[in-house]
C-alpha cells in the first residue's frame, strides 16, 4: 500500500508538470484528491490494514495528499499568471488610435472671455447691470456730458430709430441708469452689445460688445482706479503684467486716461503683436464728471467715483491672436468649438 | 498732429533730450504718440551733388547724361529728367544707396551708357505726393542754393529728424500747432518757452485809407484783424520753408500762401490772403450769406449757400467763406501786387455747420470747428507780416485794423487745495499745485480763495474739476499710488444671472454651441421663414440709417439668425451642428415707435446632421427644464405653424402657457435658406423660463429595495399618442409604479396600416420592502386590461 502511494505520488507529479491549462490541473486534482480520486480511495482501503499499519500508512497517506496539493497550488498560481499575461496579450491595442469623444457644446469665445473678466470683478466686489439695446438719446449722449454737436452723434457715427432714440453706441447709459435709480455706493459692471454705423471689414463691425465699470461712493480717488485697474489686469493677463496710465479725454470723466498694459505676448520686450512698444492699449477711464453725478442726482460734493470700458470684441481678439473681427459674428462652428 | 521736432525746438529748448525720452514722457503728460518716422532712417546715402556737365545720351533721346561733382569724384549719371542744368545743386543717390521704398541703387548701365548713381526727386526721398510742390512734381529737386559738395542730403537740408504724430484729444485744439506743442513740453520738462519773432507796427494807419472792416454778424465773427502788404513779388518761397510745410503735411504754393499756412501751423490760426486790388472799394464786409445765392470758391467749385452761413464780402459781392475757404475772385495770383491779410476768429459752431452742409473740410475748417483763442489774431497777422518782410515778399503798410465785439474777460477759476487732492488722492501742498499750475501758464491769486487766471489759448479750462486734470497730469499719473476703495459693497450675479449660467450650462452639457448674431435683421427674414403677413413679428423696430436692408429692422424673433447660421455651416460642410443664442427681441409699444421698445430675452435652438432629429431636439429641451427644476410641462402637437413641418411640431406646454415652439423646420424654408437637408429649431420664451425657474431641490433617498422589470408590448392605433399609453400606465399602476419608459416603437411588415407596435418598460419598486412577483403581476394585469379597455391596445 505504501508502495501504491508512492507510484500515485510519482504519477500526479507527472501528470501535473504536463498539465496545460489551469482546467487540467483540476482534473488532476478531482482523478487523485476528489472525492473519488485515487488518493482517496487508497485511504478508504485503510480499514483493511493492521492496527499498527494504519497510523502509518496514515500519516504517508496524509504527507502525499498535501504534497500533491501544494504541487498542485504552485503550478496553479504560475498557471495562472500565464494565463492572464497571455491573455492581456492578445489584449493588446493601439494606443495612438483615436479617442472617442461625447461632444459638449463650446460657449462663443465672446463670452468666454466676458465670464472671465465677470469672474475677476465678482472678487473684487462687482455686480453685474444690464440694459437696453436700443436707448434714448438721452441716456446715450445727453446725461453723460456729450457735447450737442460732437461727431459721435451723427447719422454717419449712430444708428437711428427716431430722433430720440437710437442703438446705444456704448454700455455707459447702463451706467447713467444705474446711477439714476440706485443710491451710491455703487459699484458695478456693465456688459453688452454696442452699435455704430460702421461698414464691416476686417476691424469694423457696426455691433460689438463693450464691458463698462463704475464705482462711486463718497471719497473715491484716482488711486483706488488705478489700484483697481492694475488688479483686473494681472488677473486677467496674469501677475508679472504692468499697467501705464496716461492722461486722455473722455467728455464724461475727468481727469480721463487710457491704460496700456504690458504685452501679454512678449513680456514687454516688444514684438509684432504690441507692434514693437511693449504695450498694448486696453481700456479708457477716468474720474466721474462732476456734470454726470449731477444730472444722475448725485451730489457731486459730496461722492465721486471712477469709470472704466473697454471693447471685450478687441480682448477677445487680442487673447486669441484673432485677426478679423468678422470671424466672430459668422459662427463657423469649427471656429466656436475651438473655445 | 504731425511735429517736425527741429521746428519745435524753435519754441523751446530741448537739444539735451532724445527722441524716445521726449516722447515717453509726452505720452505720460498726455500728448499720446501715434508713431513717428525719421527719413534718416529709410534713406541711405544720397549727397549733395553738382551737374558740371550735360550731353545727349548717344542710343535714347529721352535720356541724358549728366558729370556729377558729389566732391570726392565727379559720377556719370544717365538721367531721364527735364529739369536739370548745367550749375544744379542736386541730390544724388550713389552706389550702395537706398531711396524710399527701401529700393537699392546700384551702378548700372541705362542703353548703353554708365550710370553711377541716381538723380532724386522729392518722391524719391521720401515725401508724400501730395505734399510736393507743382515745380518738383515730375522732376529732380533742384537745391536753392551751394551746399557742401558729398554732404549727407538730409542733414544739408535737415531733414534728419523725427517727425512725430501726436494723438491731440478733442478738448485740446491748441495743441493743433507747433507754439502748443511747444508749449505742452516746456511744462512737461519745465523749460522756458520762446515766441517766434513779429512784425512792430509803426504807428501810421495808412491801412485805413486802403481797406475797412464791418462786422454784421458779431454773433459768428467775434474779431476781425486785418493788415496789409503792398509791392508784392510772387515767388516760390525758400527750401527751408517749403520742405517745413512738406514734412507738416502741407503742400507748398507759392510765398504768400506759404506763409500763411506756415504760420497757420506754428500758431494753429487760420490766416486768409485776399489780392487787395481786387476787392470792390477796399471793403470788408462780414455778413450772413444770402439765401440761394451761388458762389466759386478758389478751388473752381460753384457752391450754393444759405442765409445761415457767414461770408466775407466786399462792397458789391460775396469774397469768401469764413473760416472754410476764399474765393476764386479774390484768391492771390503770380500778378497779385498788393494783399490784404486777414486774421479772424469765427463761431465754432457755424462754421463746423457750413462746412458740414457744404460738404468742405479744409485746413481752416477744422481748426477753427475745433476752436481758436480770439486772443491770437494781432499777434498772428503780425508774424505774417514779420515772414512777408523777412523773405522780401512784399512792404507791410502801416497800420492795423482790428475789429474786436467780442472780446471777453480772461477765465478765473477759484479753487480749493483740498477739493483737488480730494479727486486725485495725492496731497499735495498748495506751493506745490500753484508751481504745477504755473507751469501750464495758470497763474494763481492768492486772496481769501485761491484763483487760477487762465490763458486765452486754454479754451477747455473753466471748472475746478478741470483744473484737477491739469495738476494730475502734470504731477504725473504714474505717480498716483493704487489703493483698492473701500465701499460697502459685495459681489453677486442676480437670480437672473445664474439662471442664465444654468442654461447654458445645460446647452453645453447637450454638446449645444453658442452663437452670437446681430441684433438687426433683414424685415425679409420674415418672409422667409414664412410668416403669415397679420403676424404680429412683423411690427418690427426700424433703423433710420442702416447699413443696408439686411440690416435694417431689430429682429423680433431669433430663428432667421439661427437658420442662417446653421446654413452656413452647411454651406461649409459642417455638417452635425448644434447651436443656441440667448438674445434679445424687440417689440414695439407703438407704431409708428415712440418709446423704447419692449426688450426681452429668448432662446433659440437649431439641429441638423445624421443624428439629429425630432426627438434629440425634444431631449435637449427637457435637459434645459430639467436643469432649471421646471417640471409638470408637456408636448402638445401643433399642426398649423408656419414655419414648421405640420406632422412635426409641438408647442412646449406649462400651466397651460406655451413656453415655446420646436419642431422639424417646414421643407420650404429649409429651402428658403438653402438647405437641402432637415433642420430642426426650438424656439423658447426664455422670459418666463427664467421667471418659472425652481432654485429649490429636495433629496429623495436612493431605493433601498430592488425593483421588478416589466416590459410590455401592444398594437395600438396611430392616433393613441405615447402620452396617453404613459398617462393610463401611471394611473393604473399606482404608487408601486416607479417608471414607465417606451423603448421601441414600430410600422410596417406584420403591423397592419394605421397601427404601431410600442413596447415600455414599466419598474415597479417599493421603498419600505422588496416587492413580490405576484404583487405586481396583479397590478400588470389591471394595466393591460385598462390599455385594452381605454386606447383598444392589443396584447403582442
Amino acid at each position: 500500500m505504501k508502495e501504491k502511494l508512492q507510484v500515485l505520488l510519482q504519477d500526479a507529479k507527472t501528470e501535473i508538470s504536463a498539465a496545460k491549462a489551469l482546467k487540467d490541473l483540476e482534473d488532476i486534482r478531482i482523478k487523485f484528491l476528489g472525492k473519488k480520486g485515487e488518493v482517496t480511495s487508497v485511504l478508504k482501503n485503510m480499514k483493511d490494514l493492521s492496527a499498527e499499519e494504519r497510523p502509518l500508512i496514515g500519516k504517508i497517506a496524509n504527507e502525499i495528499r498535501e504534497e500533491i496539493e501544494n504541487l498542485l497550488d504552485a503550478v496553479k498560481e504560475d498557471k495562472k499568471k500565464l494565463e492572464i499575461e497571455d491573455r492581456l496579450e492578445k489584449e493588446s491595442i493601439d494606443v495612438t488610435m483615436p479617442s472617442k469623444q461625447t461632444s459638449r457644446g463650446h460657449k462663443h469665445p465672446i463670452n468666454v472671455a466676458l465670464d472671465e473678466i465677470i469672474e475677476i470683478f465678482l472678487g473684487m466686489g462687482f455686480k453685474i447691470a444690464e440694459g437696453p439695446e436700443v436707448e434714448t438719446v438721452y441716456h446715450n449722449f445727453d446725461a453723460l456730458n456729450a457735447p450737442v454737436d460732437h461727431p459721435s452723434r451723427s447719422l454717419s457715427d449712430t444708428f437711428y430709430i427716431t430722433e430720440d432714440l437710437i442703438l446705444r453706441t456704448q454700455t455707459s447709459p447702463i451706467q447713467v441708469r444705474t446711477m439714476m435709480n440706485q443710491k451710491p455706493p455703487i459699484k458695478i459692471i456693465a456688459p453688452g452689445r454696442c452699435f455704430r454705423n460702421d461698414e464691416i471689414d476686417a476691424t469694423h463691425s457696426p455691433m460689438f460688445h463693450q464691458i463698462e465699470g463704475l464705482v462711486i461712493d463718497k471719497d473715491i480717488t484716482m488711486a483706488d482706479l488705478k489700484g483697481t485697474l492694475d488688479m483686473f489686469a494681472k488677473r486677467l493677463f496674469g501677475s508679472q503684467t504692468k499697467t501705464k496710465f496716461r492722461p486722455h479725454y473722455f467728455p464724461f470723466t475727468e481727469p480721463s486716461g487710457e491704460v496700456d498694459v504690458s504685452c501679454f505676448k512678449c513680456g514687454g520686450e516688444g514684438c509684432r503683436f504690441c507692434k514693437g512698444s511693449g504695450w498694448i492699449e486696453i481700456l479708457g477711464c477716468g474720474m466721474v464728471h462732476p456734470n454726470v453725478l449731477r444730472e444722475c442726482g448725485i451730489d457731486p460734493d459730496v461722492y465721486n467715483g471712477f469709470a472704466f470700458g473697454m471693447g471685450l470684441d478687441r480682448i477677445t481678439m487680442l487673447k486669441y491672436e484673432i485677426d478679423d473681427i468678422r470671424v466672430l459674428f459668422e459662427n463657423d462652428v469649427r471656429f466656436i468649438k475651438q473655445f | 498732429m504731425r511735429a517736425p521736432l527741429q521746428w519745435i525746438k524753435d519754441y523751446v529748448k530741448i537739444d539735451d533730450l532724445n527722441d524716445k525720452e521726449l516722447i515717453d514722457k509726452l505720452v505720460l503728460t498726455g500728448s499720446n504718440n501715434e508713431g513717428s518716422e525719421n527719413l534718416s532712417k529709410e534713406l541711405e546715402n544720397i549727397v549733395v551733388g553738382k551737374i558740371v556737365k550735360i550731353t545727349d545720351h548717344p542710343n535714347a533721346e529721352k535720356l541724358c547724361i549728366c558729370q556729377v561733382d558729389i566732391g570726392s569724384e565727379v559720377l556719370q549719371i544717365v538721367t531721364g529728367a527735364t529739369n536739370v542744368f548745367e550749375g544744379a545743386y542736386i541730390p544724388v543717390a550713389v552706389h550702395g544707396a537706398v531711396i524710399a521704398g527701401n529700393i537699392k541703387i546700384k551702378k548700372g548701365k541705362l542703353r548703353g551708357e554708365a550710370s553711377n548713381g541716381m538723380l532724386c526727386s522729392l518722391e524719391e526721398m521720401g515725401f508724400e505726393t501730395s505734399n510736393i510742390p507743382k515745380e518738383f512734381d515730375d522732376g529732380i529737386l533742384i537745391l536753392d542754393k551751394e551746399y557742401t559738395l558729398g554732404e549727407n542730403i538730409l542733414t544739408a537740408l535737415e531733414l534728419d529728424q523725427t517727425i512725430v504724430e501726436f494723438e491731440i484729444t478733442p478738448n485740446r485744439p491748441d495743441c493743433l500747432s507747433m507754439i502748443g506743442m511747444a508749449r505742452e513740453i516746456a511744462a512737461s520738462f519745465e523749460r522756458e518757452l520762446k515766441m517766434p519773432e513779429v512784425y512792430s507796427d509803426t504807428l501810421t494807419s495808412e491801412i485805413d485809407s486802403l481797406a475797412s472792416v464791418e462786422i454784421k454778424d458779431a454773433d459768428l465773427c467775434g474779431r476781425y484783424v486785418a493788415k496789409a502788404v503792398k509791392n508784392i513779388k510772387i515767388e516760390q518761397s525758400p527750401m527751408w520753408l517749403q520742405l517745413r510745410l512738406m514734412q507738416a503735411g502741407m503742400r507748398p504754393i507759392n510765398n504768400i500762401v506759404d506763409i500763411t499756412n506756415y504760420v497757420m501751423l506754428e500758431y494753429g490760426q487760420p490766416i486768409h490772403a485776399f489780392d487787395m486790388d481786387t476787392l470792390k472799394d477796399g471793403k470788408v464786409i462780414v455778413r450772413r450769406a444770402i439765401e440761394g445765392e451761388v458762389f466759386e470758391t478758389l478751388d473752381g467749385k460753384e457752391r450754393a449757400l444759405n442765409n445761415e452761413m457767414l461770408v466775407i464780402a466786399d462792397a458789391e459781392r460775396t469774397i469768401g467763406i469764413a473760416g472754410v475757404m476764399g474765393g476764386a475772385n479774390t484768391e492771390i495770383s503770380s500778378n497779385t501786387k498788393n494783399v490784404l491779410i486777414e486774421v479772424a476768429s469765427f463761431d465754432k459752431s457755424s462754421i463746423r455747420k457750413t462746412s458740414k452742409t457744404l460738404g468742405l473740410r479744409t485746413e481752416a475748417s477744422s481748426r477753427f470747428e475745433k476752436g481758436v483763442s480770439q486772443e491770437l489774431p494781432l499777434e498772428v497777422v503780425n508774424r505774417v507780416c514779420y515772414l512777408i518782410e523777412a523773405l522780401g515778399a512784399g512792404k507791410i503798410i502801416g497800420g492795423t485794423i482790428d475789429v474786436y465785439p467780442g472780446k471777453k474777460q480772461p477765465v478765473e477759476i477759484p479753487f480749493t487745495v483740498e477739493g483737488i487732492n480730494r479727486v486725485i488722492g495725492t496731497a499735495l501742498n498748495e506751493a506745490q499745485m500753484i508751481e504745477l499750475l504755473s507751469r501750464l501758464g495758470i497763474e494763481t491769486v492768492k486772496g481769501e480763495k485761491l484763483i487760477a487766471q487762465i490763458p486765452h489759448y486754454r479754451l477747455d479750462l473753466d471748472k475746478q474739476i478741470d483744473l484737477v486734470e491739469e495738476v494730475a497730469r502734470l504731477y504725473g499719473y504714474e505717480k498716483i499710488a493704487m489703493t483698492l476703495p473701500k465701499v460697502d459693497a459685495w459681489g453677486a450675479k442676480t437670480n437672473a444671472q445664474m439662471i442664465k449660467d444654468k442654461v447654458k450650462f445645460e446647452l453645453l452639457a447637450n454638446g449645444v454651441d453658442e452663437i452670437l448674431s446681430y441684433s438687426f435683421v433683414s424685415r425679409k427674414d420674415l418672409d422667409k421663414i414664412g410668416l403669415p403677413e397679420n403676424s404680429l413679428l412683423r411690427d418690427q423696430v426700424a433703423l433710420i440709417n442702416p447699413l443696408g436692408e439686411e440690416f435694417s429692422v431689430m429682429r423680433t424673433t431669433l430663428v432667421p439668425n439661427v437658420l442662417e447660421v446653421l446654413a452656413r455651416n452647411y454651406n461649409r460642410k459642417n455638417k452635425n451642428v448644434r447651436i443656441f443664442e440667448i438674445g434679445s427681441i424687440f417689440m414695439p409699444k407703438e407704431v409708428p415707435v415712440v418709446q423704447l421698445p419692449i426688450e426681452k430675452e429668448v432662446l433659440a435652438i437649431g439641429t441638423m446632421g445624421e443624428k439629429e432629429d425630432f426627438f434629440t431636439l425634444k431631449g435637449i429641451v427637457e435637459n434645459v427644464l430639467t436643469g432649471l427644476g421646471i417640471n409638470g410641462y408637456y408636448f402638445e402637437k401643433e399642426t398649423n405653424h408656419s414655419m414648421f413641418h405640420k406632422g412635426r411640431c409641438a408647442n412646449l406646454i406649462w400651466n397651460g402657457h406655451i413656453l415655446g415652439v420646436l419642431g422639424e423646420v417646414h421643407p420650404n424654408v429649409i429651402e428658403n435658406y438653402g438647405l437641402s437637408e432637415r433642420v430642426y429649431v426650438a424656439d423658447l420664451d426664455y422670459n418666463i423660463l427664467m421667471q418659472i425657474a425652481k432654485e429649490d431641490k429636495k433629496y429623495s433617498p436612493v431605493p433601498k429595495f430592488p425593483a421588478i422589470e416589466r416590459d410590455i408590448a401592444v398594437l395600438v392605433s396611430d392616433s393613441v399618442t405615447s402620452m396617453a399609453i404613459e398617462e393610463t400606465v401611471r394611473e393604473v399602476a399606482g404608487k408601486l409604479l416607479e417608471s414607465v419608459k417606451m423603448f421601441d416603437m414600430y410600422k410596417g411588415k406584420q403591423i397592419s396600416e394605421g397601427y404601431k407596435s410600442v413596447a415600455y418598460e414599466l419598474v415597479f419598486r417599493a421603498d419600505d420592502r422588496t416587492l413580490v412577483d405576484e404583487e405586481v403581476n396583479s397590478i400588470f394585469k389591471k394595466v393591460l386590461s385598462a390599455l385594452e379597455e381605454r386606447l383598444g391596445a392589443q396584447l403582442r
